[in-house]
């Protein structure tokens, strides 16, 4: 988990949710909760404290937020092996 | 962020790599809207009161779907019947619709047989199919006043010897034909072929028995037929036999029933093009069966014979579109691949129609977020139980709604009682009053029939 944080900092961001993969060539979109987290990922590699941060910004529980970003990083893992 | 702001509302995070491949040229986007009522009716308010998973019939689409293509046919032939086959759908209200809408009834076995006489179907009104009628279903038949057709040799002798226990004369027979087309696979398995001479030579034994007379022919020429021009050949086929068959033995034929195997707008797996451009119409189903009638029956009433009544064998394209199925998010998942799974309340064991369709799917509200290629897995510890491999669906939450259609044909048939109670089955009448046709079962339903020997009680004291 840790590892894919950290990988996600080589992504090239635009606002509009477009995501770039400088090493796969790859392209990806992303919603907008997705683009605050690759956002937050590019200073935060500690997925409780960026659960943290999250559950300050959004109206949502510890528990689904923890559960939902879990969730996306094993996706973006699939992506950026 | 100040205190007195209100936060923005979670959404479930999500990416979707971009793909240069897999555009379909031809195909719409069936899965983008959501649904949120049937019939006028709320799914929301439904679940709640009814529980899910949850069959919902609506009347009006089934009346109107009967009634097209009763419309279609008889517009173009002067002598139609409808006979619903009952295995599509066991649901009492449904076929009671049906008959109210002119219909007669097709059954294929003892138990559908007296099904049907039980809902009040005269049995004279009742076309009885199948390659497996006891003697005490032919019997019951006979004395009737069924209508029998006859799929193999052993059959007729039994029917010729019930007809003769009862002294019953010239009781009036279909039998049953296979035959290549050219278009679809011949179910050979069924009835007399025409080919190799079978069928003529069953006709000329029912000619020389005083007990019976050949007043019929049935063909099926096989099921989710998307080719009219299937049909036009079919009944082709079986005007040439009539006058055969008519010239060698001296029996008049005055029915034709060209069984069922209408589509409806299913999707089924493997196909490439989606329903809605591949199923033909009622009105084009009617003119390919309606145009090989009028050409090869041109002179059969200057010819001093009647015109034969078509009978037509309508399940999955009077049903099919008339019920939808109502299924609740259990749970997310992640595969090991990085696919998205849901889990859903309803799997297999109620949808068995996932084997083969691709239903269209519609999450009931709309819902934010970008869709994303889903594997929806039902509610069976079983490996098998998968609902659907590929759907695309937006991110939902535990206790969303998914609806899925059509699930009218086959599903409140062949559904099983595994792992799982079966749900109940409503009815959105025509002026929206909802009606409970089927209550969900109860572990009482499951365990009537036993008996646990006294001895076998297992004591856990």
């Amino acid at each position: 988990m840790k590892n894919t944080l950290l990988a996600s900092k080589r992504l090239a961001i635009s606002e509009s949710g477009f995501v770039f993969d400088p090493v796969s060539g790859q392209s990806f979109s992303v919603n907008e909760t997705g683009l605050v987290i690759l956002h937050l990922a590019q200073h935060e590699d500690d997925l409780d404290k960026l659960v943290e941060q999250l559950a300050e910004q959004f109206d949502a529980s510890i528990l689904e937020i923890n559960r939902d970003v879990q969730d996306f990083i094993y996706r973006l893992k699939g992506f950026l092996k | 962020m100040s205190i007195t702001e209100k936060k923005p509302a979670w959404v479930a995070p999500v990416i979707v790599r971009h793909s240069s491949s897999g555009m379909n040229k031809f195909g719409g986007v069936r899965e983008a809207q959501f649904r949120n009522e049937i019939a006028g009716v709320s799914i929301a308010e439904l679940v709640e009161k009814y529980g899910s998973p949850l069959f919902v019939l609506s009347e009006e689409h089934l009346r109107q779907s009967v009634r097209r293509i009763n419309r279609a046919f008889s517009t173009r032939y002067a002598k139609v019947r409808q006979a619903w086959s009952y295995k599509t759908n066991y649901i009492n209200a449904v076929s009671a619709i049906l008959h109210q809408e002119g219909c007669d009834a097709e059954v294929v076995s003892e138990f559908e047989y007296d099904k049907a006489r039980r809902l009040g179907v005269p049995a004279s009104r009742i076309f009885f199919n199948g390659p497996h009628k006891p003697r005490s279903a032919l019997a019951k038949a006979v004395k009737e006043g069924a209508r029998i057709h006859i799929d193999h040799l052993d059959e007729l002798a039994l029917l010729e010897e019930v007809a003769n226990e009862q002294g019953v004369l010239e009781f009036p027979v279909t039998i049953r034909l296979n035959f290549d087309t050219g278009f679809t696979e011949n179910w050979g398995r069924f009835g007399f072929n025409l080919e190799n001479g079978q069928a003529m030579e069953a006709a000329r034994r029912i000619a020389a028995s005083p007990n019976l007379k050949l007043t019929g022919l049935h063909n099926h020429i096989g099921t989710f037929i998307t080719d009219p021009r299937a049909y036009t050949a079919q009944v082709g086929i079986m005007i040439g036999f009539m006058n055969s068959v008519e010239a060698a033995t001296g029996c008049t034929i005055t029915t034709l029933d060209i069984g069922g195997g209408f589509a409806s707008r299913n999707a089924l797996q493997g196909v490439y093009l989606p329903p809605e451009q591949i199923t033909p119409t009622a009105e084009q189903y009617a003119e390919a069966i309606c145009g090989a009638l009028a050409v090869g029956l041109k002179n059969r009433e200057q010819n001093g014979k009647p015109l034969p009544e078509l009978i037509l064998e309508t399940g999955r394209a009077v049903v099919d579109e008339a019920e939808w199925l109502i299924s609740s998010v259990v749970a997310n998942k992640r595969l090991p691949d990085g696919r998205r799974a849901m889990v859903i309340d309803a799997g297999v064991n109620i949808l068995f129609t996932a084997f083969w369709y691709n239903h269209e799917v519609r999450p009931a509200r709309p819902v934010e977020g970008i869709p994303e290629d889903t594997v929806l897995y039902g509610p069976l510890c079983m490996n098998i139980d998968i609902v659907r491999q590929s759907v695309s669906l937006p991110p939902m939450k535990t206790g969303d709604l998914l609806s899925f259609w059509p699930v009218g044909a086959y599903n409140n048939t062949q559904w099983m009682q595994f792992i799982q109670l079966r749900p109940a089955v409503v009815l959105v009448r025509q002026n929206g009053q909802v009606d409970v046709v089927r209550r969900a079962e109860t572990l009482d339903d499951v365990e009537n029939p036993e008996h646990l020997p006294i001895d076998l009680q297992p004591n856990f004291s």
